[in-house]
């Protein structure tokens, strides 16, 4: 426990320490990798927890990024607009999850995947609210919306790092918490096997359905962190490719650790940004990790160090 | 009206196409191969290729979806039977692998522009039915998807090869027990699946333009039609893909701002009324 609060401790200082280090565009890219990072986590919840391989997480992300960036367009201050935002994201979850919910494995991909391209069908429609095409532009980074010398402004995107950042670190706590909480051990019994864990008196349905939306919202507020940073908001946020990124993140960090996702976050974005240098073709290569990763590391970076380090202990 | 209708029946042939695949291989493997809409891709490009080979449109037709069912014949061998063992997840992953790197490689050999090659004469003219004017390919389309189902009928209800099959699908362990080599079976009906997306590609190749990203729409709709009809059922995949061809070709004509909202609201609805679909069997 000690040795994971201070990685915890660790991971806090060393991202809350780069805009002092770095220049503009390693902190642009710390930042996205963040937002990544929160995104996976958020899939986690269902994949690497619940056994439950989602490919819609687009929708959710759109849905906080959209929801955002209207409200900061209308002028709500920005605190709030990014947690009504990821509160609008849950509310999405809510409802689809309803439908989603009611079916488990190749099912349930299924349906997020399909439920995640309707939300880009009505974002790419709906051109007098979302813009259509051309997504919403001139997103504002306004006053952040707390009472007194606390409202400060997150204009210098310096700022909007620092605070974009303790937001996600709070979330990470938060989602750490979950996982260790009655919530978390339910859903790896119903991981392990769902009927037994229904016969042990789990509501297993309900249970689900609460990580759904859990994950939901914590997509949402990724998506609803992206408004501001990129002032821009398009669809691509909610077609499949963005919901195949936390999919990616995580298989390559790991489903089975906490700390995997975050890595492969890492990891995922730090590849992209190289190998984008030599050739337009990354999805090619990430097919070709992708597939690496199932055939061979089917646990991930994580689980492959811990081969490493403890060759016959089994998780 | 009757055009509309004609139209939409001829796109729900693609889409019966690529979910008769999907929906076999499901059945018999209980593997959803992501990448059968990547397949479809193939089909088209492949038959694209014969055809500037060959000048002939009958040989495109026949070529491209036989190099599918070789790619099918690879994907299966060569990677799919590694993760059987594995939870449903990484499959799923797998063939998702294989729909980024087809995707990006036709990218690479083909580049991105729209490819869109012509009609064959002999099928290019229309046809006159009572007020209306058909095109004759779109008859063609209709007839060979009407084929493909009843030669698939006859070939699982009527063939040995089919009873195997259908054994298959039924009790893997009991099949297994009797004496039927699974392990080669599934590499058949992977090819067969990967086959029939392959021909819905070449048909479609004179006219719908041709692009790599043609995969990841129709898979989109084909997992709608699957839901909609009930995974693992050929007669639901067929249903559901005349449903959503009609829908698409009538919306796009009365409602065109939810034409594409229409299909994914249907297939809500089946799932509040029969969440296993209309011709599903009840989950587990």
């Amino acid at each position: 426990m000690r040795a994971r609060l201070a990685a915890g401790a660790v991971l806090a200082v060393v991202v809350l320490l780069v805009p002092a280090i770095a220049g503009p565009f390693l902190r642009y890219l710390a930042l996205n990798m963040l937002l990544l990072a929160l995104l996976a986590l958020s899939f986690n919840l269902l994949f690497g927890m619940t056994g439950l391989l989602s490919f819609g997480q687009g929708a959710f992300y759109a849905g906080g990024a959209y929801s955002a960036a209207l409200l900061l367009r209308a002028g709500v201050p920005l605190l709030w607009s990014i947690l009504l935002g990821a509160l609008a994201a849950a509310a999405l979850a809510a409802v689809l999850g309803a439908f989603c919910v009611r079916h488990t494995r190749i099912y349930f991909s299924m349906l997020t995947l399909a439920f995640g391209m309707l939300v880009y069908a009505v974002v790419w429609k709906w051109t007098a609210v979302t813009g259509g095409d051309d997504g919403l532009i001139g997103i504002p980074r306004a006053r952040i919306g707390l009472p007194g010398p606390l409202d400060f402004s997150l204009d210098s995107p310096a700022r909007y790092y620092l605070f974009a950042a303790v937001l996600v670190l709070l979330s990470m706590a938060v989602l750490h918490r979950l996982s260790a909480s009655p919530l978390g051990l339910a859903l790896r019994a119903i991981r392990e096997n769902a009927e037994r864990a229904e016969f042990s008196g789990v509501p297993v349905r309900r249970t689900i359905y609460i990580a759904f939306v859990t994950a939901g919202l914590f997509a949402g507020l990724s998506g609803a962190l992206l408004a501001p940073l990129e002032q821009t908001v398009s669809p691509s946020t909610a077609h499949w490719t963005k919901s195949a990124e936390p999919v990616m993140a995580t298989l390559i960090g790991g489903p089975l650790s906490f700390l995997g996702p975050i890595l492969g976050a890492v990891v995922y974005l730090g590849l992209k940004e190289i190998i984008v240098r030599f050739t337009e073709y990354w999805l090619l290569v990430f097919g070709l990790v992708l597939l690496a990763m199932v055939l061979v590391f089917r646990r991930g970076l994580v689980g492959a160090a811990s081969r490493l380090r403890m060759p016959r202990r089994r998780t | 009206m009757l055009f509309q209708g004609l139209v939409g029946l001829s796109e729900a042939m693609y889409l019966w196409l690529v979910a008769a695949g999907l929906s076999l291989i499901f059945g018999v493997m209980r593997v959803l191969n992501f990448a059968h809409g990547s397949l479809y891709m193939l089909g088209a490009y492949f038959a694209w290729v014969a055809f500037r080979v060959s000048g002939s449109f009958w040989v495109a037709l026949l070529a491209g979806p036989l190099v599918v069912a070789a790619v099918g014949w690879a994907m299966e061998f060569g990677f799919l039977r590694r993760v059987y063992s594995a939870p449903e997840a990484f499959q799923l992953l797998l063939t998702f692998a294989f729909v980024l790197i087809l995707d990006d490689a036709v990218k690479l050999v083909f580049g991105p522009v729209y490819q869109s090659p012509p009609t064959p004469a002999a099928l290019s003219g229309a046809v006159l039915i009572g007020h209306s004017v058909l095109p004759t390919y779109h008859l063609f389309i209709l007839g060979v998807g009407a084929l493909v189902g009843f030669g698939l009928w006859v070939f699982l209800e009527k063939t040995s090869f089919g009873l195997v099959i259908r054994a298959t699908a039924a009790d893997r362990e009991m099949a297994r027990a009797l004496g039927v080599r699974a392990s080669r079976l599934f590499t058949w009906v992977f090819m067969l699946g990967a086959w029939l997306a392959g021909l819905g590609g070449a048909l479609s190749m004179p006219v719908r333009a041709i692009s790599p990203g043609m995969g990841e729409l129709i898979i989109i709709e084909a997992f709608v039609v699957v839901v909609l009809g009930g995974l693992g059922s050929l007669r639901g995949a067929f249903v559901g893909s005349l449903l959503i061809g009609l829908l698409h070709a009538y919306g796009l004509l009365f409602m065109p701002v939810f034409e594409l909202a229409l299909g994914y609201m249907a297939m809500a609805l089946v799932l509040i009324v029969r969440p296993w679909g209309l011709f599903g069997i009840r989950e587990g």
